[in-house]
């Protein structure tokens, strides 16, 4: 009976607006960020940090923009990595071209500048749905991998086309070491989920959640399904622009083009699929899943004390990936958040059954 | 000219083995509705199994025959596993779910097929004659070479799209498939059991992806990148149209020779590799233009 | 279960349809239907099945463009209106198949309906607070007001998916309402309803023309309800008015009654 509401009556609108209204819920939010900011760098390895933190807080931020697009909006994209590498590309980009910027500021710009490609391949999207989109944001994905590989400019004419990142810096602190990138990863993680849950909790998300379900219905109410579409797109590709960028600099370092390919795409899309459309929390499970699987399928015949090649290992990878989707797709569509949820369910009334 | 007529009867071959994979995509639709993301997968398996079985059979007295029948068993199969586990219980959702479900399906292919299959190049020998042939001596000097297995795809193409477009317009089952891509519930008011015309509906188009991977594996061997090949069939399926057969003929067509001709005139300016996203941008114009196809319909939403 | 027409205050002409014709390439769907509908009356459109009559709510709407004829709405004519157009303009509406937003709650698709009363900027709803927020509370507050009217607070944070049919027409209405229309089409309010929830929505609906003065165009196949609810009524048959009246005088047309009967005319 640990997790009850009864005794906590709201009484202003404000109150109950609030997004974390219950105040077990307030306690187990507060717990988690002291968790992360301060248990999770003092106790982790190099590796761990390096390895499955640092890379799972990127893609989530990625994930989260693509839930946006796809859970909130209803809007299939495909294009993920492309606009991954338009941000990282864009953030490179300016702090070659332009010394003295920082290279946060350059993250930001760079958000702006994948907000802009995401816009210009969104504009057809206007038009269609479905299959359609998807096929668009495909295109997006190749060309723009095929622009970052064949136009030099970008990679400031490098030529062997892989190209290196300066080191992130704030005022006079070099984000150099995994406990920093760590930290700096997670504080934009959560800044950019408090926008992500404002935005969706209003008129906006508001907006683009009666797009996905049937948006006749919402033209004859006066929303814009093309401005909703838009905008869904514009911060979606914001997000992961800045992931891009992120990625780029903090966890790579240095980088080719293969790094944003198709794959990476289908990747947080999966994320997205088996975290929850249309849940910031979600986001957050989905990327936390797929980060963590490929590393636990190839330690799994270790512990299993069997010997499978490494090739094998990818292939079954592949096959358990899809069957995942599948299944999730089948028994729980909105994900391992919607379980999440049921748990908290089950939670109210423990140690009761009914 | 003689160059340039070369170039576009390429393209033109080339597009025929697009057509091909197409075909698969615009059966499935065309009966069920669903956006089949697995189609390439399914090219890839249906030929990795047929030519690791023909490297086993070796030994028989016809081991092409024998693989055949026994790859087309196996399709069979794939159609049924997919239509119980997959399609049924998804059978209400909307198109976006069963794409997704399709996604994860071309997973599980690549990975099992290549799992139990191995991931290596295979050459696939089914006999398809390989001279090249020199057509049009009388009007051009030299005349033009015309890969003879090239022209064979083209016919065994031509073929298959005649067969296909009778097998809906005249039998009682391409009715009835007809029927259930319109809508599954009033085909099932009237007594079409959707459950048996799906795993006919993937049946077909597990056979017309076996024949897709035969002729793209005799030109270029059997390997893991024809399953990225099969991406390209969505732009065709653009411009052709979602549900018609003559239109992922003529797409097929228009993108192959496009992607030729770019590469080859544009291509030099431009550092090459045109051809991985030609296809692509040509399909987001139609978008704007004409989102339907060339050969699609409209749809008109009743409130 | 009714309130004396003559009681309510029915102002001049609000909406005009002049010789409106649809067609869906060979099925004539309008044909050459005029009538105009008064300021805070209930006017009924009845019909047998397939007269037509949701397409001329979705004309009136801009959902449909006709392709002969004219809508007047508030003194301004238009031929090709978009729907978000007639949504400013002041039409709201329900649909015959429910088209609320499955995937959210009930309180979450009445907000949906003061969309156009929003006008926070986009920076201010990132982070919440100022215009965003105090707006967001005020609009929850007009929104509580509309849900304590059509009784449904015990189902706010219900999805809707979730709900009973006759709740989710409800919830359909309250949305409609959220928007403050002039002008209300309720295209089958009732259909599929036991008596007990068409009491209600009659009186739901009474209340709505008393209370906020909206004037309302109905689409509805129980008479009585026709009978008792509206002030005037138009009969639509094959796309063509054949009446155009009082209740009871509508009652008494012998087009109208042959068309209900089947004879051939």
């Amino acid at each position: 009976m640990l997790y009850r509401e009864a005794g906590q009556f709201k009484t202003t609108y404000g109150a109950d607006q609030a997004v974390f209204p219950i105040r077990q819920d307030q306690l187990f939010i507060a717990l988690w960020l002291a968790v992360g900011f301060v248990l999770v760098p003092l106790v982790s390895s190099e590796y761990l940090l390096r390895a499955i933190l640092i890379p799972f807080l990127i893609l989530a931020l990625a994930a989260l923009g693509l839930n946006l697009l796809v859970g909130y909006c209803g809007q299939l994209s495909l294009g993920t990595g492309g606009f991954m590498a338009v941000g990282a590309y864009a953030a490179y980009n300016l702090c070659v071209r332009i010394p003295a910027l920082n290279p946060l500021v350059a993250f930001l710009l760079a958000g702006g500048v994948s907000t802009l490609v995401g816009i210009a391949f969104g504009i057809p999207s206007l038009r269609i749905k479905g299959y359609y989109l998807a096929v668009a944001t495909l295109a997006a994905q190749f060309f723009l991998d095929w622009v970052f590989s064949r136009v030099a400019w970008f990679s400031n004419n490098t030529p062997s086309g892989s190209i290196t990142a300066p080191p992130v810096t704030l005022f006079e602190l070099t984000f150099d070491t995994p406990v920093k990138k760590y930290s700096l990863c997670l504080s934009i993680l959560v800044l950019f989920a408090a926008v992500a849950k404002n935005l969706v909790r209003g008129r906006i998300g508001r907006a683009w959640m009666a797009t996905r379900d049937m948006d006749v219905a919402a033209e004859i109410i006066g929303i814009r399904p093309m401005y909703a579409k838009l905008s869904a797109f514009a911060v979606s590709s914001f997000f992961i622009g800045v992931a891009g960028g992120l990625w780029a600099f903090v966890h790579l370092g240095s980088w080719e083009p293969l790094a944003f390919d198709v794959n990476r795409s289908f990747s947080i899309l999966f994320m997205v699929i088996i975290g929850g459309l249309g849940s910031i929390l979600g986001s957050f499970l989905g990327a936390a899943f797929i980060t963590v699987l490929p590393l636990v399928l190839n330690q799994l015949p270790q512990w299993l004390g069997i010997s499978i090649s490494t090739a094998m290992i990818s292939h079954l990878e592949a096959m358990i990936f899809g069957c995942l989707i599948v299944f999730f797709l089948i028994v729980e569509p909105l994900g391992l958040a919607r379980l999440w949820r049921i748990g908290k369910e089950k939670l109210r009334l423990w140690p009761f059954p009914y | 000219m003689g160059f340039f007529l070369e170039v576009v009867l390429g393209g033109l071959m080339a597009g025929v083995l697009y057509s091909l994979v197409a075909l698969g995509f615009v059966l499935i639709f065309k009966a069920s509705g669903v956006f089949n993301f697995a189609q390439g997968a399914m090219v890839l398996f249906a030929a990795l199994t047929l030519v690791r079985l023909m490297e086993i059979l070796k030994e028989t007295f016809s081991p092409f025959l024998i693989a055949l029948l026994l790859t087309i068993a196996v399709m069979i199969a794939l159609a049924w596993v997919i239509e119980r586990l997959v399609l049924r219980p998804l059978v209400n959702q909307p198109g976006i779910s069963l794409f997704m479900a399709t996604l994860g399906i071309s997973y599980v292919l690549d990975g099992f097929g290549q799992a139990v299959w191995g991931s290596d190049v295979y050459a696939l020998d089914v006999g398809i004659p390989k001279r090249p042939i020199v057509l049009f001596e009388s009007m051009v000097p030299g005349g033009v070479l015309v890969p003879s297995e090239d022209l064979a795809a083209a016919l065994i193409a031509g073929l298959l799209v005649l067969g296909l477009g009778v097998f809906f317009q005249r039998t009682r089952i391409g009715r009835a498939l007809r029927a259930v891509a319109d809508d599954h519930q009033a085909a099932q008011s009237v007594g079409i059991p959707l459950n048996t015309i799906w795993v006919i509906v993937w049946t077909v188009a597990g056979l017309v992806a076996l024949v897709a991977g035969i002729v793209w594996g005799s030109k270029l061997g059997v390997q893991f990148s024809l399953g990225l090949v099969a991406l390209k069939a969505l732009p065709v399926l653009i411009l052709g149209g979602f549900e018609s057969i003559v239109g992922a003929v003529v797409g097929g067509l228009i993108i192959g020779v496009g992607e030729k001709v770019s590469e080859v005139y544009l291509g030099p300016a431009v550092g090459g590799g045109i051809e991985n996203w030609f296809a692509y941008v040509l399909a987001l114009l139609f978008l704007l233009v004409r989102p339907e196809g060339l050969f699609g319909e409209r749809h008109i939403d009743r409130v | 279960m009714s309130t004396a027409p003559s009681q309510r205050h029915i102002g001049d002409v609000l909406l005009k349809l002049d010789g409106i014709s649809l067609a869906f390439g060979g099925v004539k769907a309008l044909d050459d239907v005029s009538f105009e509908v008064r300021s805070h009356e209930i006017r009924a459109i009845i019909g047998p099945n397939g007269a037509g009559k949701s397409s001329l709510l979705n004309v009136i709407n801009g959902v449909y463009h006709p392709s002969q004829g004219a809508v007047t709405y508030k003194g301004t004519t238009y031929r090709q209106m978009r729907p978000h157009e007639a949504a400013r303009r002041g039409i709201a509406r329900t649909f015959q198949n429910i088209a609320l937003f499955k995937g959210m709650t009930v309180l979450d698709n009445i907000m949906t309906g003061r969309t156009l009363k929003m006008h926070a900027g986009f920076l201010f709803q990132c982070l919440y607070f100022g215009k965003a927020r105090s707006e967001e509370l005020a609009h929850r507050r007009k929104v509580e007001h509309i849900i304590d009217f059509l009784q449904i607070e015990h189902i706010r944070k219900t999805p809707v998916g979730r709900l009973a049919y006759g709740l989710q027409k409800r919830v359909e209405l309250a949305r409609a309402l959220a928007a403050e229309p002039e002008l209300l089409l309720l295209d089958e309010p009732m259909a599929g309803m036991n008596l007990e929830e068409k009491e209600d929505m009659c009186r739901f609906i009474l209340d709505a023309n008393d209370e906020f003065g909206t004037t309302i165009v109905l689409i509805e196949h129980d008479m009585g309800v026709v009978m008792d609810l509206s002030d005037r009524v138009v009969v639509l048959d094959y796309g063509r008015k054949i009446g155009d009246g009082s209740p009871d005088e509508v009652r008494r047309n012998q087009a109208v009654i042959d068309a209900y009967l089947g004879v051939r005319h």
